[in-house]
């Protein structure tokens, strides 16, 4: 067994006479800490935010404030377990379906069988977990690629939902459940606002703290290395898509409480906004890299993008023309900026 | 741990006894019967060519490969790891020869991987730091742990790779060509702590191409021979030369065809050429007839000089002089309408198209030249005259990727030579290839320098660089530092200049 030695014992060993320094010093790369991968979009976030208050001075309220970050909400939740899946080196499409499903399962039991509210959300949120399991377990024994496997899981789920809904949507909620979503705290802090900053704090603190948080990082980067390494890469895996299929069954809740209806439409496209958010954040879709930070930014940027469009009464339509625009700017800029850094 | 020393000829319970071991893959048998004894204090050093199977046997010792047959016993007890991480945890720890470090990640997250410091279930990164500074002095590095592995530079990597090792208390550590990307400065440093660790009682493998590193630290050699044991010493003092033939299996005079003879008409020249972060300042002039070799340590920028003369990746100043006029290659399409063919290293990623046939891939240049409608029986005669020219064993109809590596190196030079081109670069051509295909490969490269065409060869083999060359020009770290005739080139010439 090797034991600690002292630096003594390397000056002795006479060799060449370069070790007459024992602490020999090698090449030392900068030490300067690059910038978190979030800085561009920040920054661009921050540039939106100028450019719509001189658009449209009421944007720039405490209200709106408040009313953008409710409106996000829901994005935000399931965009942190699409964090966690892009990190991974994977992706998933049916976050949105997922979310369907969730609210649809709620409406079913609760108001068509009678089932207690909460019973109906208990059941609801475990049914996206168990989504989000098959998921993993087709990618990983299935060797599905993930693009397929959730692609499957997304028509799966949705038309699951289209069934229990028979095609129609379903209301009539308490107020007590109504108030995930709708509440106001205090008059002014709504509720679903708490919901998201709280999971997002919980992610950050995982990601950053946690063993397995740091393995995804190391998985997204080299599966095999992860792998043999000693890294449970099976259970990882089959552990991040059922977070994912949880938190897309927490949103499609949310989205059921605030709209007081189950929609068999809920949640569609939901997923390329997750994606989106998440990469304008800095992840790469290549796996490995990615941050909770840097999804919050990503998905303010499509709220504040949304938010503020409609105060200056832009279509709709164009509204989309221009969040795409602004995807693609923000992943740019952040690109050169990197590549500027590394270069320096 | 005592070192311990064997008795000659008898077997001991301390250290690792490999014994018999056989490893067959699909077409080719990897390990044949394979014995080897590493003890503790002691250094052994594994030789062999490429597809000799160190590799092979080394990942058997540290449970990637489970062995067809044979036995491997630890300090007296039977060991099989299933795993890496098992191997690891028995005191048998590898040193990969590429990297195994996640770039995105910290030092000392790569270090303690998978077993770091904790402090009541979550990361105590406190603790990881300053544990992984403590080993990173031992190896003699002076960065901070909490930096991402992908900004360091790779001799700073493969330093990193070893304090990963050492973390592990390995009673037996096995380095796989651990001195590929380091400098001079860096392989003294590493030398030092072998002998160290020797003194401590671990046991030493050191697998490597570079035969004179083994005196600084072997104590006795293994060679292995297309998967077999074929012999050793109980001694690091043996002469290269030695070492070379028990690797090849015969003398070194039979392998290399005569040199060719260089006329005097010069066919390519480069002034000044440079590309900015690769390589800068090559100047040096290729003659008809002439094998030109370009040596270097891995990372010398030999592979980026090519890439830029056949246009894969520009130079970005300077200039090539193609028969005396000056020409601008931009694209490889440029290269080859200036007769210039290049055959790459990567010969699966960048050779041959792994899904198509044979005939495919060897009509495919010549086929993306032809105008109109493609005569396809007449390609099609010219291409199976070229594939007997080179002498390739397989069918035309065949898919590419069933073909050995051997054969593949003969089908992307197949596929240049219906071009007739005038300038041929070759970059590490008998990379991973068995001796007989070797030397079939050198008897067409001699070939195609005596009907006239002008040859370059990148190659990080000695004796091969020594063998076919006329004259070598060596790289360091981007740099030119000589050209070296073939009367006056040898190991230590070329050697000094790879590492000035």
């Amino acid at each position: 067994m090797v034991d600690e030695e002292t630096t003594q014992a390397s000056s002795s060993s006479g060799a060449a006479s370069r070790t007459a320094d024992p602490k020999r010093v090698s090449t030392a790369p900068k030490t300067k800490k690059r910038l978190p991968t979030s800085t561009g979009p920040f920054v661009a976030l921050i540039a939106l935010c100028i450019v719509l208050t001189f658009m449209s001075p009421s944007f720039f309220s405490l209200t709106n404030m408040f009313n953008i970050g409710q409106q996000v909400a829901i994005l935000a939740v399931i965009a942190i377990g699409g964090t966690a899946v892009i990190v991974l080196g994977g992706i998933d499409l049916s976050v949105g379906s997922i979310l369907a499903l969730a609210g649809a399962v709620v409406g079913y039991l609760h108001i068509m069988l009678g089932v207690n509210i909460w019973l109906a959300v208990l059941a609801a949120a475990l049914l996206g977990a168990a989504a989000g399991v098959v998921n993993g377990l087709m990618i990983v024994y299935g060797r599905l690629p993930a693009f397929i496997a959730t692609l499957a899981m997304m028509s799966i789920a949705r038309g699951l939902a289209l069934v229990i809904l028979e095609g129609k949507p379903l209301s009539g909620y308490p107020d007590s459940f109504r108030n995930l979503a709708v509440y106001y705290v205090g008059g002014w802090l709504p509720s679903s606002l708490i919901i998201a900053v709280l999971l997002f704090l919980v992610a950050a603190a995982y990601f950053r703290w946690k063993p397995s948080g740091r393995a995804l990082f190391a998985v997204g980067a080299n599966y095999e290395v992860a792998r043999l390494s000693g890294l449970p890469v099976s259970k990882l895996t089959v552990g991040v898509y059922a977070t994912a299929g949880l938190l897309a069954g927490i949103g499609g809740i949310l989205m059921t409480a605030r709209l007081g209806s189950a929609q068999p439409t809920a949640g569609m496209g939901i997923e390329l906004d997750v994606i989106a958010a998440v990469v304008i954040g800095g992840a790469s879709l290549a796996g490995g890299y990615g941050s909770i930070a840097g999804t919050a930014v990503g998905v303010m940027i499509i709220g504040v993008l949304r938010n503020g469009l409609n105060l200056n009464n832009v279509s709709s339509f164009w509204q989309q023309v221009i969040i795409g625009i602004v995807i693609a700017a923000a992943v740019l800029v952040e690109n050169i900026r990197q590549r500027r850094e590394a270069k320096s | 741990m005592s070192a311990m020393t064997a008795n000659a000829g008898g077997a001991t319970e301390a250290g690792l006894e490999v014994s018999g071991i056989t490893k067959v893959f699909p077409g080719t048998r990897a390990l044949d019967a394979v014995d080897l004894h590493v003890q503790y204090g002691r250094a052994v050093a594994l030789i062999g060519e490429n597809g000799a199977g160190k590799s092979t046997l080394m990942n058997v010792l540290s449970g990637v490969h489970k062995a067809d047959s044979g036995v491997m016993h630890l300090d007296g007890k039977v060991y099989k790891p299933a795993g890496p991480r098992e191997a690891a945890d028995a005191g048998v720890v590898l040193i990969h020869q590429e990297l195994s470090l996640l770039p995105n990640l910290t030092v000392a997250e790569n270090i303690f991987i998978g077993r770091q410091p904790q402090k009541r279930g979550l990361v105590d990164r406190t603790a990881m730091n300053s544990q992984a500074a403590v080993i990173l002095e031992r190896v003699g590095l002076n960065i901070a742990p909490d930096i991402e592995v992908e900004r360091c530079s790779v001799p700073v990597q493969q330093l990193v790779e070893i304090a990963k090792a050492l973390s592990q208390d390995p009673k037996i550590l096995v380095f796989d060509e651990p001195t590929a990307s380091l400098g001079q400065d860096e392989v003294d440093i590493l030398y030092e702590l072998v002998n160290r660790l020797k003194q401590h009682g671990v046991g030493i493998v050191w697998i490597t191409h570079r035969l004179d590193e083994i005196r600084h630290v072997a104590d006795e050699i293994v060679v292995l021979r297309d998967g077999v044991r074929v012999g050793g010493w109980e001694d690091s003092h043996v002469s290269t030369s030695q070492m070379v033939e028990a690797m090849v299996g015969r003398s070194i005079e039979d392998i290399y065809p005569d040199p060719s003879e260089p006329t005097g008409e010069i066919i390519l020249e480069l002034k000044s050429l440079s590309r900015d972060g690769a390589f800068e300042n090559i100047n040096f002039s290729l003659h008809r007839g002439e094998i030109l070799v370009i040596a270097g340590l891995v990372g010398a920028g030999r592979s980026e000089l090519v890439n830029a003369i056949t246009g894969a990746a520009p130079a970005t100043s300077g200039t090539i002089e193609i028969k005396g006029k000056a020409v601008s290659v931009k694209s490889p399409g440029d290269s080859v309408r200036f007769g210039m063919a290049l055959i790459p290293e990567d010969r699966r990623t960048q050779g041959l198209a792994q899904s198509i046939t044979l005939a495919d891939n060897i009509g495919l240049p010549k086929r993306g030249l032809l105008k109109g409608i493609v005569d396809n029986r007449s390609l099609a005669r010219e291409v199976a005259t070229v594939k007997e020219r080179v002498g390739l064993r397989g069918h035309l109809d065949q898919l590419a990727k069933t073909l050995s590596g051997g054969n593949q190196q003969k089908g992307v030079i197949a596929k240049w030579l219906l071009l007739e081109p005038e300038i041929i670069i070759f970059d590490e051509p008998t990379k991973g290839i068995d001796v007989g295909a070797k030397s079939a490969i050198y008897a067409i490269i001699h070939e195609l320098a005596t009907r006239g065409a002008a040859v370059i060869i990148v190659s990080s083999e000695l004796p091969e660089v020594l063998g076919l060359a006329n004259r070598i020009v060596v790289l360091s770290r981007g740099k030119q530092t000589g050209i070296l005739e073939r009367s006056e080139a040898s190991e230590n010439a070329v050697m000094a200049l790879a590492v000035a």
